[in-house]
This record gives C-alpha cells, structure tokens and sequence, in this order.
C-alpha cells in the first residue's frame, strides 16, 4: 500500500501517527480513504466543495504532485507521498 | 519661458551610511481604491516594507541583530552567524552579513520556494536544508542543535529570543508610524511570525498613547498556507511574545489572504506577498467595525519570491 506522511501540525488528527499506510491508486483515492480514516483533518485538507485547499501540496519524491498529473497521478504500492505545510515564521 | 539654471535644481545629497542607511523609513501607502467601501472617516495605510534593501521587514531585526552581536563581540574570531529561517530573515542576515564581513548559515526547511533558495545561494549563504514535514520549528530544533554542538563555530542569533529583534521596531517601526501619521494613529494591526514587529511597534505605541489598539494576526488554524506568518497555539511559542500585548487576536484564512493578495495587485498595484495579504483582510475587516479611526498595518514584503506558486495568482 502506498503511505502517506503527515506533517507535524496535522498529527494531533492522525493519533499521532507520522506516516500512515492507505489504499489508492491514485493520489486522489489516496485522500479519499485518508479523510475516511480521519475525518477530523476534513476541514484543514479540503474546502466545502470537496475540492483540495489550494495551499495543500502533496509530494511525490521531489515533485509537486501538481506539476505531474494532479489528483489523478498513478500511485504504486511502494510510493511515499509527503504532505507539505508551508513555512511559518521570521 | 524661464529657464532653470543649475543652482535652481535641488540634488538629493548622496547617500551616506551605505546599505545600512537605507534600512527603514519606508512608505505609508493608503489603501484607497480596496478601502473605498469604508465608513466616512476610516482611513487604513500600510508600511510597504519592500522598499528596504533586503527586500523585507526583515532588515530591521537583522541589521538591529548583527549589530548587536557585533558589538558585544560575539562574532569575534571568525564565528558564523546561525538561525533558522523562513526566507526573509536570512535574506537580510545574508545581505548584511555580505556587507559587514561576518559569514552566514541558515536552518531552512527544504520546502522554502526555489526563489528563496536562489536569493540565499547568490548572497553566499551556507544552507542547511531541514526536513519538510517538520516546518518552521524543525528549522529551529536543527539550528539549536548545531549551536549547541559547535559553540566555537557559531554565534546563534535566535531571532525568537533575541530582544534586538522587537527592539528594532521600537526603534524605527513605532517611530516612523507616529512621524508619518501625525501622531493621528488609532489601530496598528501585524501578523504574527517571531511576533518582533507586534512587540516592538506595540510597546511604542501604547507608551506614545495607550489609548492606541493593538491587533495580532494569525492563521484560523494549524494548516495553513500563510507563509511567514505562526498558529501560536500550535506552534513553538517565541520567547519574545508578550502576550499581553494584543488587545485582540484576529483569524485569517488562507483562501481569504490569497484572494486579498490578487485584489492588491490588481486595484492597487500593490504586489505584495501573502503575509501582506493576510495583514490587509485584518486591517480591512477591523476598520469596517470603526466609526472613525486611522488604521496602519504592514506589508512584510514584496509578491516576487512567491511567483513560483501558481494557484496563488491563477485563481479569479
């Protein structure tokens, strides 16, 4: 199953759990089962059409999945995605 | 027709002082085509902070840093000044480090836009890239670290503990803001990042009229895309936050900076950064609760360094 790492603001959704294996083979279905799992990260992750927040970035190896194919960028069972937050402070 | 001679034409005097003389004074820029809609009597204004050399605010806490090191001599013997960054902060550490001979490593998560990354590269700053995930405050862990293992190595500037960072803005922030209203300030509203520019221009403020409200801003929750600015109830807390300072704490959502972005760039050809957006829907949503009132806010920086984020400037 590919896995999907969570970062640290987001963990206090996730149990605490930094990387979490999830079903998808695509990185859109890969959201879908991540919000089944934890619907609490519902309103931090997507807007109230459903559509991804649009400074979520969601990694694959060292490319922006928006500059591959979007939601729907194939994912293999070994794949790591990285959910990115942006950078706070000074 | 008169014809001018040369001893009628006033020449500005050359600046003198060099790049550090250019930190500061900046302009106070009305909103008024975006405030238009505001009660008769609301007037906001914001610090264009771009016009300093380095390119941010940030030139203020840097320059106020550096030279405090520099004159209690922690810097002697060829020490590098350490911190972690965002962007901003090291950009000015970088630019002035270049300029007064004191060598420069920042702590900067991975993530930071490549426009970030290039500007530290071509100041000849050493980068020390940290992991992604874990944000800004894993920048901070990994800088605290690396002081704490080589103390012959670095000085740690600590822009989140170090007083000359809010001090910079008691200095020149909080003055500037008084001079260029004519003392006529009644609300000054910052977003919140080591939280330097609240404390600083705030304690002046209040100590010039304590009558004068003091807004903080912050993102509405702990996954944002606020860059530069801190969820404190969520984050490393910055040893220099008083937090008695505010007199309210406004939220933002990113979508709502984002679109304030676009609009400033669009109705006022203001081109500012995300932060800056952020600090405009907060000064706007205050003054549309004022009968009168003369609002300042400030505008962190420039729209540049965020070009390379597409959804920032596609959307509408």
């Amino acid at each position: 199953m590919p896995t999907l790492r969570v970062p640290t603001p987001l963990r206090a959704y996730t149990a605490g759990q930094s990387e979490l294996a999830l079903q998808g083979q695509t990185v859109a279905e890969l959201m879908d089962d991540l919000l089944l799992q934890y619907p609490a990260l519902k309103p931090h992750l997507v807007n109230d059409q459903g559509s991804l927040r649009p400074f979520v970035n969601l990694f694959l190896g060292e490319e922006n999945v928006k500059d591959l194919q979007g939601l729907q960028t194939p994912l293999k069972t070994d794949d790591r995605v990285l959910l990115i937050p942006s950078i706070a402070g000074g | 027709m008169d014809m001018l001679t040369v001893s009628d034409i006033q020449v500005a005097a050359p600046a003198i002082g060099g790049l550090q003389a250019a930190v500061g004074n900046t302009p106070l820029l009305p909103l008024e085509r975006i405030g238009a809609d505001l009660p008769a009597g609301v007037q906001v204004f914001a610090k264009a902070e771009w016009f300093n050399p380095g390119g941010s605010i940030k030139d203020r806490p840097a320059l106020s840093i550096l030279r405090a090191a520099l004159a209690e001599g922690a810097l002697a013997g060829g020490k590098r000044l350490l911190d972690s960054t965002s962007g901003n902060m090291g950009i000015s550490y970088a630019t002035f480090g270049a300029a007064l001979g004191v060598p420069v490593t920042l702590a900067l998560p991975a993530i930071a836009s490549p426009e970030r990354i290039s500007i530290l590269r071509a100041l000849g700053a050493e980068l020390i890239l940290t992991d992604p995930l874990e944000g800004s405050d894993g920048a901070i862990l990994v800088a605290r670290r690396l002081a704490a293992e080589h103390p012959e190595r670095y000085y740690y500037a600590r822009q989140y503990e170090n007083p000359a960072n809010w001090q910079a803005h008691y200095l020149t922030t909080g003055p500037e803001i008084v001079q260029q209203t004519g003392g006529c300030v009644t609300h000054f509203v910052a977003g919140l990042g080591t939280t330097g520019t609240l404390t600083g221009v705030g304690r002046y403020l209040k100590a010039y009229n304590p009558h004068i409200q003091l807004a903080a801003v912050q993102p509405d929750g702990p996954f944002h895309g606020l860059e530069g600015l801190k969820h404190l109830p969520t984050a490393l807390k910055p040893g220099i936050f008083d937090e008695t300072i505010p007199d309210r704490t406004l939220e933002v959502s990113t979508e709502e900076a984002y679109a304030m972005v676009r609009r400033l760039a669009r109705q006022e050809g203001l081109f500012v950064g995300i932060s800056a957006g952020a600090a405009a829907v907060a000064a706007l949503k205050l003054a549309q609760e004022l009968e009168s009132g003369l609002v300042v806010t400030v505008f962190p920086d420039a729209g540049y360094k965020y070009l390379s984020d597409k959804d920032l400037w596609q959307a509408d």
